[in-house]
């Protein structure tokens, strides 16, 4: 018999970055059957090709850097990264757009600063934004949500699409309920919401985005039941743009950004709370610092929605705080146990 | 019932006690020799008064006390002291250390021990003195001498640790169970030795039996003017850390760098008060311990009374040990213990468990994978530190940045590494870290030692000089006022 020579703990919780990483994709289910239920095949297309494309790029830049492939592989995160950009991108999407995406997000992104655990920025989020601003009119080219006795694209035309571009999208897109409220003009609200196609058979926010966002928000709640995050940063997010659009609600008017739950319930919103500012690579690290990034993306993604150039803000808010994440770590640090005050004790050198 | 507080972290690991739990304390035959390190406590290790072949009875003092930190070695069984040399240590380092190895007659013959009706009516110094003179420190696994302890001034309230809170372990649980009434009656004394008005015992609340034992002991016992409450604290690892469980029953948080006297507190585990009421009442010095000897390898697992140095092969011998499905023993519990690398090292005072794990019982080395920020182990960490940052600061050996985010402070409870998806061995580079800066701070002192003596060296020869040159200045001065005297002599002379 040989005895091992190994340190405490010896007890370590049956929990893996990959099983982590398995949850998040599981909790996504919701969101996308109710994205698959009003854009169809499309969806299915693009998370199919994201997946691929972002483990090709994976294994080719473990590959180069010399790391072991199939077991980092394995951890998921390359997969989570394929199924945000995959959902943050318009259905249908052709091959080369996400291709050029998965490039960004895995190669760029990712392995350039050192792979996983080391990048600064979201890297999803950084494809979505290089290709939003590369490919503007690739990238707004929402398919229309299907109601009521419209059918979706056949299987053989979202293929043709997405693999040569044949067939022409314009007969089946259309605005966004984000879009169409940003590019009204001098419309009223209630004039808007009243014969918009966006608005139609909808609930209380938009067509088909609020079954899409309540899809997440519920993936998201089971994540938090799971404790695969706290609650800080989506609660911190939320609280936000709640708070904002309610003081800025002026009812139907022409002057009118949005009702409060409009601005919950549409675009990206509820994805991006609980799937993307919890990334935890990107975001600040303590709990408070955890709700202060939370607090700050909602302010952005509000003030970037009424008063920006972009129908949703979602990617640019939570680029912008990456940025400032460990300056937030710096000023939250927990009072440590014992301590006065919570602070990074400076050393005299 | 005391009111109970709460600490932010924290873990729950598999308890684990129940498979220890199912007999009552029991005994094994002695081992062939039994052998005794010279520093089982913190401090300065004991000096031996014994040379081989002298014959020892139980109870013999065989090592005595030095200055400062230490404690008494008395021999555990009678026989014959085979040598005194230097022997692998029941320690992480495997290294080795004097000791005396004893091989017993198998008599087990006591030598005449002092017994005192009524430890009571001691005076606080004897009582400390008594406690000294057996031999006793802490044995919830610190080792600290317990007499020293007791020196403290203005104490206030004495803390009872009963709050076992390392999975598997379960010999205070059932030391408790058995021997309620000695472990009160030591408590007790403690606060009579130095006027504490008020013992709290935090225990937690796994242990139905020991809780019931102690408060029927403590509604039946002649409390002697002493407030005596039981708190029962939820179960959570890990709560029986001494600033935990401060905090869990006080409310009070224990300053950084300081010890829980700051607050008028003292701490004592229910093994060290049976321990001082034994030696008080009747004379017995700390020869034996209750020891919890678990883990699937071994065929029969239990607590046991053992005399200290028993070997800890012996010990699994007698358990049916199936070394075959081992591959580690772990001293103490899986959250904090130590593995050996040899099995012949001996039980000592503060050995509170020895665990075998089957193969499967306990993962075998893990793979470390990059960390994910997930923040998990801030979450847990009982002392709210926060470990990925210590561990990004430890890795890259930027001292002054962990330092910063108060590496020192860490308790190494192993709460981070155990939850880390990642099963990044955080308290390992902790551990490393924290060893670093030790040695660092070891070599400033020893270059600024190095600094003063030679600025010390340097001004003392520029005195001698200066003094050299002062001197020379002087009987040159005293020359020329000598000649220019001797010139205004001859001026002044009429």
């Amino acid at each position: 018999m040989s005895l091992l020579k190994l340190t405490s703990p010896h007890l370590h919780k049956r929990i893996s970055t990959s099983g982590v990483m398995a949850q998040i994709m599981l909790a996504t289910a919701p969101g996308v059957v109710a994205l698959v239920w009003f854009f169809g095949w499309g969806v299915v297309f693009n998370l199919v090709l994201a997946i691929f494309f972002c483990l090709l790029f994976e294994s080719v830049a473990l590959a180069l850097r010399k790391r072991p492939v199939l077991s980092t592989l394995l951890d998921g995160s390359a997969c989570v990264t394929a199924l945000l950009l995959a959902l943050a991108i318009p259905p249908c999407a052709e091959w080369w757009l996400i291709a050029c995406g998965s490039f960004f997000a895995i190669v760029v992104a990712k392995h350039l600063y050192g792979g996983l655990g080391f990048n600064p920025f979201n890297p999803a989020m950084v494809a979505y934004v290089v290709l939003l601003i590369s490919f503007p009119v690739e990238m707004i080219q929402w398919v229309k949500p299907v109601t009521g006795t419209q059918t979706h694209l056949l299987f053989s035309e979202a293929f043709t699409h997405a693999f040569g571009g044949a067939t022409n999208l314009d007969a089946f897109t259309s605005a966004t309920p984000l879009d169409a409220m940003k590019h009204r003009g001098e419309l009223e609200l209630s004039v808007l919401v009243a014969q918009h196609d966006a608005f139609i058979n909808r609930v209380f926010a938009g067509t088909a985005w609020e079954w899409i966002n309540g899809g997440f928000l519920l993936g998201g709640l089971f994540l938090l039941y799971q404790r695969i995050f706290t609650w800080h940063a989506p609660v911190g997010m939320l609280a936000a743009i709640l708070i904002l659009s309610t003081v800025f609600y002026r009812g139907g008017g022409v002057d009118s950004s949005g009702s409060p739950l409009f601005h919950l319930f549409s675009g990206a919103t509820m994805l991006g709370a609980f799937f993307i500012i919890t990334d935890p690579v990107t975001s600040a690290s303590s709990n408070k610092g955890r709700f202060v990034y939370g607090i700050s993306i909602g302010i952005l993604i509000f003030v970037i929605r009424i008063w920006g150039n972009y129908a949703d803000a979602v990617a640019f808010s939570v680029l912008l705080m990456n940025f400032a994440a460990p300056f937030i770590d710096y000023y939250t640090v927990p009072r440590a146990w014992g301590h006065e005050k919570a602070q990074v004790v400076s050393v005299k050198k | 019932m005391s009111r109970v507080f709460d600490f932010r972290g924290g873990v729950h690991p598999p308890e684990n006690k129940i498979q220890s739990t199912t007999e009552a304390i029991g005994r094994i035959p002695l081992a062939r020799e039994l052998v005794l390190p010279l520093n089982q406590h913190i401090g300065n290790s004991a000096r031996a008064l014994v040379e081989p072949g002298h014959k020892v009875l139980k109870g013999q003092l065989i090592a005595s006390a030095q200055s400062g930190l230490s404690a008494n070695i008395h021999a555990s069984t009678s026989g014959v002291v085979k040598s005194v040399e230097e022997r692998i240590a029941n320690h992480p380092s495997g290294m080795a250390t004097l000791s005396i190895v004893l091989e017993p007659d198998n008599k087990d013959v006591w030598m005449a021990l002092q017994e005192c009706p009524d430890p009571f009516a001691l005076t606080s110094a004897e009582i400390i003195k008594a406690i000294h003179n057996a031999g006793i420190a802490g044995m919830g696994g610190a080792g600290f001498p317990t007499a020293i302890k007791l020196g403290g001034q203005n104490l206030t309230t004495l803390i009872l640790n009963a709050a076992e809170c390392e999975p598997y372990i379960t010999a205070d649980d059932m030391l408790m169970r058995e021997q309620s009434e000695e472990i009160v009656l030591g408590a007790l004394l403690i606060a009579n030795a130095l006027s504490i008005k008020k013992i709290l015992i935090g225990i937690e609340d796994n242990k139905p039996e020991a809780i019931a034992a102690l408060s029927r002991t403590i509604g039946k016992s002649d409390n002697r003017g002493t407030r005596v409450e039981l708190a029962v604290v939820p179960t959570k690892y890990p709560s029986g850390g001494e600033k935990q469980l401060i905090k869990l029953l006080t409310g009070l948080e224990v300053p950084a760098g300081k010890l829980p006297s700051t607050l008028g507190i003292v701490l004592q585990n229910v093994a060290t008060t049976r321990a001082v009421w034994r030696a008080t009442r009747f004379g017995e010095p700390l020869v034996s311990r209750v020891t919890t000897i678990t883990g699937r390898s071994l065929s029969r697992q239990r607590n046991v009374e053992l005399p200290l140095g028993t070997p800890v092969s012996h010990l699994l011998n007698q358990h049916g040990f199936n070394a075959e499905d081992n591959v580690r023993v772990i001293i103490g519990g899986p959250m904090m213990g130590y593995t050996i690398d040899n099995l012949s090292v001996p039980v000592t005072k503060t050995t509170n468990c020895v665990l075998a794990p089957s193969k499967q019982e306990l993962s075998a080395s893990m793979n470390e994978k990059s960390c994910i920020r997930c923040g998990m182990c801030a979450d847990v960490c009982p002392v709210r530190l926060l470990p990925q940052q210590l561990f990004w600061y430890s890795k890259a050996r930027d001292h002054d940045k962990a330092k910063a985010y108060h590496l020192l402070d860490c308790i190494e409870c192993g709460a981070c590494s155990y939850v880390c998806p990642s099963d990044i061995p955080l308290v390992q580079y902790f551990r490393a870290a924290k060893g670093s800066i030790k040695t660092e701070v070891k070599e400033k002192q020893k270059s600024d030692r190095a600094r003063t003596r030679f600025e010390a060296r340097k001004q003392r020869l520029q005195a001698v000089e200066a003094e050299i040159a002062a001197r020379r200045a002087a009987r040159k001065s005293q020359a020329s006022r000598n000649v220019s005297d001797s010139v205004d002599n001859v001026d002044l002379e009429p």
